[in-house]
């Protein structure tokens, strides 16, 4: 849900990356971190395990400048992709404005991309929310997962 | 959509800021924010200093989201409180319907005061808000009215 705030003029959306285990939504998320400038970003909190694998969330302020006077600030969140964390995925789905689904790239994975897809779309609708409706970057390093994964919704 | 957005005008803003403000008072507290449950920060006020009130708001989220979690698992509603003590710091939250009350404090308060008084202003902020929801906003100019492509292509240039 987007808050706006008056008083300071302030935007602030709420950005998920979504996608299966291991298909590189923290690295996402890292490589925002690596290429923005310090002054646009705040801190990069990782709720991961010993492992490095996601355990609840990661999450990054990144501040975009201003959209008639207002400093639009977007909060960027990751999802644990292992299949058991599904509680957790959908309580970080709360209040989301937009989502980045993260396809692996490797073939043997899309099998992976689909399952996480369709349990994108369950967990919205247990939020109130349509995958039809908010808006959706579709992200992977290959062109064909994107397009097998277009067609699917 | 599952909440409608929270639209504050200015002077509920101060509004809330002051209790905020009798509350750090009252409780002797370093820092007292509210926050919605997605993570969004409302108010913040005390000794913030460097403290990272943007990640520690989205944390404190993330806490209630988990323990509301769980405590749908063995048939509760939600815990209307979640303390964590530290040997200097510590944190108390009190969740207010869809906002959370957070206040940090050192060995200058203790836990008994900070439930006390946060669970006093606990009433007032929640009529408030709900003078918030029933507010009309359709006076209030949309900020995404007169937003166009270039404007948005210009935060990417």
């Amino acid at each position: 849900m987007t808050f706006i705030n008056y008083a300071s003029r302030e935007i602030n959306c709420k950005i998920v990356y979504y996608g299966p285990g291991l298909c590189g939504k923290t690295t996402n998320l890292q490589y925002i971190f690596d290429s923005t400038a310090p002054q646009a970003r705040g801190k990069l909190i990782s709720l991961a395990t010993e492992t490095d694998r996601t355990l609840f969330f990661d999450f990054m302020p990144l501040e975009l400048g201003t959209v008639r006077g207002f400093k639009t600030r977007f909060h960027l969140y990751t999802v644990p992709g292992q299949v058991f964390y599904d509680a957790s995925r959908k309580l970080i789905l709360k209040g989301v404005d937009g989502v980045v689904f993260v396809a692996d790239s490797q073939e043997e994975r899309m099998d992976a991309n689909i399952e996480s897809l369709y349990n994108l779309e369950e967990n919205l609708k247990s939020q109130g929310y349509d995958l039809m409706k908010i808006p959706y970057v579709c992200s992977s390093i290959s062109e064909i997962s994107i397009m097998l994964l277009q067609s699917m919704i | 959509m599952a909440d409608t957005p929270i639209l504050l005008r200015e002077q509920q803003y101060h509004q809330i800021k002051a209790v905020l403000a009798r509350l750090r008072m009252d409780a002797s507290a370093k820092v007292v924010f509210l926050v919605d449950k997605d993570g969004q920060e409302i108010a913040s006020l005390g000794e913030v200093g460097n403290l990272d009130t943007t990640s520690l708001a989205s944390l404190a989220a993330g806490n209630v989201a988990a323990t509301g979690g769980m405590a749908a698992l063995i048939g509760e509603k939600e815990f209307p409180t979640l303390s964590h003590e530290g040997e200097k710091e510590s944190i108390h939250i009190s969740v207010i319907g869809r906002l959370l009350l957070v206040v940090v404090f050192d060995d200058r308060s203790s836990l008994g005061l900070v439930k006390l008084r946060s669970k006093q202003v606990s009433h007032q902020l929640a009529t408030m808000f709900d003078e918030i929801a029933s507010n009309d906003f359709d006076d209030l100019d949309s900020p995404f009215a007169g937003i166009t492509d270039e404007d948005i292509d210009s935060l990417f240039s």
